[in-house]
């Protein structure tokens, strides 16, 4: 167990869910909700509350796409890349915000932890196609100089 | 609020607020769906209700039965998803019926001032095509072709009230199979109705019901799947936000009917409303003693507790599903058994998704008889169809079973956007296929969409035009789902990744010969070896876009062209040269040389050079260059 870290943060999580097996899943997007991401310093600890191993924790937060085990930026946008966004030409729109992030298919958050720009399957907002979202906000019919707009609103902003 | 404690409890409830409802003569309902919300819609909401105390009009924002100053109020109420998400902004205006659309904020003013105060129809927020107004909204033919059962109060009631749900009728069907139905009684009518999963797969929820029913069992679960993962589906979402209650109803009556006692909703975490509007409608049942312990004085007890998912496609998957909610890794497993044997914590389980239990209330209260009676008798009812694309009516519709693709397409969609040609729609998501023209008049219906290879899946209809390559298509597709594969059988985790490459090469235009009919035997061995309904289907996508589109295939592998140009890496770019001047500027700026020629004669581009970057084509000060 991690002398440093403070599992405060985490002991409340635990305590809403309850410590069963059953609320893995609902404790790891607690502490998510927290620290944005989950630290490693938590999958000994959550395990022995929950009386499993820290490879079962670690192997239900790695499963699942919406954990991460790096810190994500301020600003998490997504951009769906959903069928009907896609025929509805998304792509354009999330190369000009990773470009102008300096992001890449495999970079997705930006060194100073400002941005992070990740794709989803579907938001289910397919009538309001393309769409992206700025932490959970829903930005219809985007095209690349919305994005463009939209993100420089948030530099300045941030 | 008091706690029901009776049958009569709940009548008297029923009466006070309906009468509170009628009394509301004048209605206002800002749609407060996830389309309308992200257009805008909340802040319209409330610069109503400043201007309407502003202006000394009483409005009551939740129905309130005990308050008698209804008779003169204007309800103003945030509805569920109206479905015309298109057209959003949208503001319904009762009791005339009629529907703004776009609506924005600097039109509230005149919306209070005009037609609130003075009942007066403002005609250019009304719906407006070919000239035509059309100020009510069943009158709009997108309106007018839809049977609308399972979304009929979404959009028509305050989402977040409970008690505007029991006044227009909301949990009598409860009440029914509670106190005038037994168990056996519920599950037969439900069985005879041949109401079928509207998930994806169609299995009869009666057989479902029934199998629960007769095992012994300690605990029996209802398990509601509301994972809508298939990228562009949306009823379930809309259900959940515009009708919660109904749902729950639905679930409470399966409960009931099998002598389960806990309920789970498996909601995706990309719906966030969604699970705002249901923990609230949870809360409001258990408050008024319509969920929790002893039900009505009945001495029936059920619960429903709320999973959020976290991103995993494959959850949609019953036994996936199940395993999620227990905290572990959302793999499937190896069937038989079956979820209503073993599925959530081991115990006996009904696992339905959202639009089949929303549609139990209804049978349960007009009886199946009447249920047959809408769309044909082997899988009848009414489906919801989330229809985008390139088409120009984009949103939420519901029609009965049977109806064709083209009233679909035309009649509700207003054909494809842009004026521009149909190519497909693809029905069924990443499971499920394309069709095209010669499917127009074939009757969407679970038996007839099986015969010819597609599913309707969970209802997702994306329309595409003739600018849509259907390589790409299937490539996408393909990517969705190694994406998602969860890795644990083999044909699915490797052979999928195999079929993608494939596809990444033909759209490269580096497609070989024997290609087709390498994809065509990995799509076969996947099918038939894969462990879950996500593997099996997977490659259906590929094989019906071959099926139909082989041609598209072939000009991608061996003309190495894409008809519908829409394949970047396969784009011919050439020098027109009646217009080229020979000015050679583009081969001065062109990165790889490509370009040559002699000065004041047309320059010529080499295509086995040339990588596409469109830097001669944004250049040339004669607009010589074109992209083909």
């Amino acid at each position: 167990m991690n002398e440093k870290f403070d599992y405060t943060v985490t002991d409340k999580v635990i305590e809403q869910y309850g410590a069963k097996p059953s609320s893995t899943i609902a404790i790891l997007q607690g502490i998510q909700e927290e620290y944005r991401y989950l630290p490693k310093e938590i999958f000994p600890y959550v395990a022995k509350k929950l009386g499993l191993s820290a490879a079962n924790i670690y192997s239900v937060a790695t499963f699942y796409e919406n954990f991460s085990l790096e810190p994500k930026g301020k600003y998490v946008i997504k951009c769906c890349d959903g069928t009907a966004c896609h025929v509805r030409k998304s792509t354009p729109i999330l190369a000009k915000i990773r470009e102008m992030l300096g992001l890449s298919e495999t970079k997705h958050t930006t060194d100073d932890l400002l941005f992070t720009v990740e794709t989803v399957s579907c938001l289910g907002a397919c009538g309001l196609a393309p769409v992206l979202t700025v932490n959970d906000v829903v930005h219809p019919t985007m095209t690349p100089e919305k994005a463009e707009a939209l993100v420089n609103e948030l530099k300045e902003e941030a | 609020m008091l706690k029901l404690t009776n049958r009569e409890a709940l009548s008297k409830l029923r009466e006070a607020s309906g009468a509170a409802l009628k009394a509301e003569s004048k209605k206002v309902l800002v749609c407060g769906g996830t389309g309308c919300v992200s257009g805008g819609s909340l802040e319209i909401y409330d610069k109503l209700k400043e201007l309407m105390e502003a202006n000394n009009i009483p409005c009551s924002v939740e129905l309130d039965c005990e308050s008698a100053t209804h008779a003169d109020s204007v309800g103003l109420k945030k509805s569920g998803c109206h479905g015309f998400c298109e057209m959003g902004p949208l503001v319904r205006i009762e009791p005339q019926g009629w529907l703004y659309t776009k609506v924005k904020l600097a039109d509230c003013e005149e919306i209070v001032e005009k037609t609130i105060k003075n009942g007066e129809h403002i005609e250019r927020l009304a719906y407006q095509k070919g000239g035509i107004v059309r100020p009510k909204q069943e009158e709009i033919p997108f309106y007018e072709k839809q049977t609308r059962i399972v979304l009929e109060h979404c959009g028509h009631i305050d989402a977040d009230s409970i008690i505007e749900y029991i006044a227009i009728g909301g949990y009598s069907a409860l009440e029914k199979a509670l106190f005038d139905m037994s168990g056996d009684e519920i599950v037969n009518e439900i069985a005879n109705s041949n109401l079928r999963g509207r998930g994806g797969g169609g299995f009869a929820a009666g057989t479902k019901w029934s199998q629960v029913r007769r095992q012994k069992a300690e605990h029996k679960y209802i398990v509601c799947n509301g994972d809508e993962g298939d990228p562009g589906a949306f009823m379930d979402r809309s259900i959940m936000e515009g009708d919660p209650h109904r749902m729950l109803e639905g679930m409470m009556i399966a409960g009931v009917a099998c002598g389960a006692e806990d309920g789970y909703i498996y909601v995706r975490a990309e719906y966030p409303m969604a699970i705002k509007r249901l923990k609230n409608a949870i809360a409001q049942a258990e408050e008024l003693g319509i969920l929790g312990d002893n039900i009505l004085g009945t001495g029936f007890n059920f619960r429903i507790h709320i999973n959020r998912g976290a991103g995993a496609f494959v959850c949609g998957e019953g036994s996936a599903l199940t395993a999620s909610i227990e905290g572990k890794r959302g793999m499937p497993r190896v069937k038989p058994p079956r979820t209503v044997e073993h599925g959530l914590f081991y115990s006996p389980t009904v696992l339905n998704n959202v639009e089949t239990f929303a549609n139990v209330p209804h049978i349960i209260l007009n009886g199946s008889e009447w249920y047959k009676s809408i769309g044909p008798e082997k899988s009848p009812g009414t489906k919801a169809f989330a229809l985008t694309g390139n088409i120009e009516n984009t949103g939420l519709i519901e029609v009965p079973m049977g109806t064709t693709l083209r009233e679909v397409i035309y009649e509700i969609g207003g054909g494809v956007r842009g004026g521009k040609e149909f190519k497909a729609v693809q029905i069924g998501g990443p499971s499920g296929a394309c069709l095209t023209k010669e499917h127009f008049d074939m009757p969407l219906d679970f038996d007839s969409l099986k015969k010819v290879g597609a599913i309707i899946g969970s209802g997702g209809l994306v329309v595409m035009d003739e600018d849509t390559c259907m390589v790409e298509v299937a490539r996408f597709f393909m990517n969705f789902t190694q994406n998602e594969s969860c890795g644990k059988c083999v044909p699915c985790r490797e052979g999928t990744k195999r079929m993608l490459e494939i596809l990444e090469r033909i759209v490269a235009g580096q497609g070989r010969d024997g290609d087709i009919e390498l994809l065509e035997d990995l799509a076969d061995t996947i099918s038939s070896t894969a462990l879950c309904g996500l593997g099996k289907t997977a490659p259906n996508p590929v094989k019906s876009t071959i099926k139909y589109f082989r041609d598209e295939y072939e000009a991608h592998i061996y003309e190495k062209r894409c008809p519908a140009g829409a394949c970047q890496k396969l784009k011919k770019i050439y020098i027109d040269p009646e217009l080229c001047k020979g000015c050679s500027k583009c081969a001065r700026n062109c990165p790889v040389d490509a370009i040559s020629g002699e000065l004041k004669k047309p320059f010529k581009i080499d295509q086995d050079k040339c990588i596409k970057c469109g830097t001669c084509v944004a250049g040339c000060p004669f607009k010589a260059i074109k992209e083909a």
